[in-house]
């Protein structure tokens, strides 16, 4: 069974028949052909998927294809390219190996949006559902904070 | 594998009463990661267009909770952080982030799992959950909801709307805490929420709602007998903890020992009950 899907990735159009339980995640990726939103755990544990839908931070892996009819999907290709955060994150440290920097962005991002000058604590929940194995928090949050204007390094 | 995305409620229900075997789909954060198992022959119902079931609202005695309700709709929604402060506090530690803005109350419950987060509150508040079909709807109050692990009353036909919270009277302790491997993203060891109304010797209301110390989510009804029966102060620990134990079933696992879960309940009703023996301790509402 298919169902017929028509939302915007990064404002763009996309129209398909899908398979209603194939995860955000696989589209974006394969169809869409937008491969920085990485697969970690594949359970909503890690964070590594996260994308905006509607806005909203969510992990792409838990969500199936036939809800995000109609809707809005901001990926990380969909961010400005003068977004502070990425001159912020490659100046205080806050990427290693890559995996898991697309979803601290998009985290970041979506906490930036509601919240423009956040303190440590807010950074600290709004990244709670992001894993990093390699590089540590340190850099991230002062990457953060370097992107709201508040120095850091 | 098939998928159906009624417009309203009527429809979503006339669908549930023809084709029983339908798995209402909420939120999905619990649905999409089981869904290579051998359940993945599912047929589903999103309940996503049922936008009726979504939102808080007051009610003459207390805070009705649409089904579809998201964890970050119920955290941050200005009566349930006045009235219900513990159900504030578990909602905002359920997962993190991107899974309370998809995770609801109704798919956290019905679920069903020993150890999920808003249970604790929504015992020691003594809700109740409107469960409708296409014949009518029921109220069940939620300390009866589930007859064993992972299982639930809710009949074949039959899909969760709404859940009614009664409002505590001012001065009420309002207690939720959760013990996990970290403050995000654990799937609790032992988690406690309670409603405190009185003083020892004259209380008025004392429920303690556990997670994850026993096959289901749990109201401990002998540790409130022993304390509301007391008339001379609070019993002391030892007998708290007796009584504790006829009410929990706490065993080993992946995640922490039954020792270790003992303890620690003990330990969180004892900072429950705090104000009461001037240890200190700390409030949700806080």
């Amino acid at each position: 069974m298919t169902v017929s899907c028509r939302f915007t990735v990064n404002g763009s159009p996309v129209y398909g028949h899908f398979a209603p339980m194939r995860r955000l995640l696989d589209v974006v990726r394969a169809e869409c052909g937008l491969t920085a939103t990485k697969e970690g755990c594949g359970e909503g544990e890690c964070g590594s998927c996260a994308v905006l839908l509607d806005g909203a931070l969510v992990n792409s892996c838990l969500v199936p294809i036939a809800e995000v009819d109609g809707r809005e999907v901001t990926t990380l290709e969909g961010l400005r390219t003068d977004d502070p955060l990425f001159a912020a994150f490659a100046a205080s440290g806050g990427t290693q190996c890559g995996i898991c920097t697309p979803g601290m962005i998009m985290a970041a991002r979506a906490l930036l949006n509601d919240c423009p000058h956040p303190d440590l604590s807010e950074i600290r929940r709004a990244l709670s559902g992001n894993l990093c194995r390699c590089t540590g928090y340190t850099g991230i949050y002062a990457a953060i904070r370097a992107a709201a204007g508040q120095g850091g390094e | 594998m098939s998928w159906h995305a009624p417009r309203n409620l009527d429809e979503a229900l006339a669908l549930l009463a023809e084709r029983p075997g339908l798995v209402p789909f909420a939120g999905g954060t619990d649905l999409m990661v089981g869904r290579q198992t051998p359940a993945c022959g599912r047929q589903y119902l999103s309940l996503a267009r049922l936008t009726v079931l979504r939102g808080v609202r007051e009610t003459a005695s207390g805070v009705a909770i649409g089904a579809l309700t998201t964890m970050t709709e119920i955290g941050c929604h200005p009566y349930v952080c006045r009235d219900l402060p513990a159900l504030a506090a578990s909602a905002r530690a359920t997962g993190a982030i991107a899974i309370q803005n998809r995770a609801t109350l109704a798919g956290n419950i019905m679920n069903g799992s020993p150890a999920a987060d808003n249970p604790p509150a929504l015992l020691a508040y003594g809700a109740e959950v409107v469960l409708m079909s296409a014949a009518g709807s029921r109220r069940v109050p939620y300390e009866d909801f589930h007859g064993g692990y992972k299982q639930t009353v809710c009949r074949p036909g039959e899909i969760l709307t709404e859940i009614l919270v009664p409002v505590p009277p001012p001065g009420a302790r309002h207690y939720f805490r959760k013990v996990g491997a970290r403050r995000a993203q654990a799937i609790s060891k032992v988690s406690l929420a309670a409603l405190l109304v009185g003083r020892p010797g004259s209380w008025e209301c004392v429920r303690f709602g556990f997670a994850s110390v026993a096959p289901i989510p749990i109201l401990a009804r002998t540790l409130a007998v022993a304390i509301t029966g007391s008339d001379r102060g609070l019993p002391d620990d030892a007998e708290l903890a007796i009584a504790l134990s006829r009410d929990i079933m706490p065993r080993d696992d992946i995640r922490s020992t039954a020792d270790y879960r003992r303890r620690v309940a003990m330990n969180l009703v004892r900072e429950a009950l705090a104000p009461w023996t001037r240890q200190g301790g700390s409030n949700a509402s806080a």
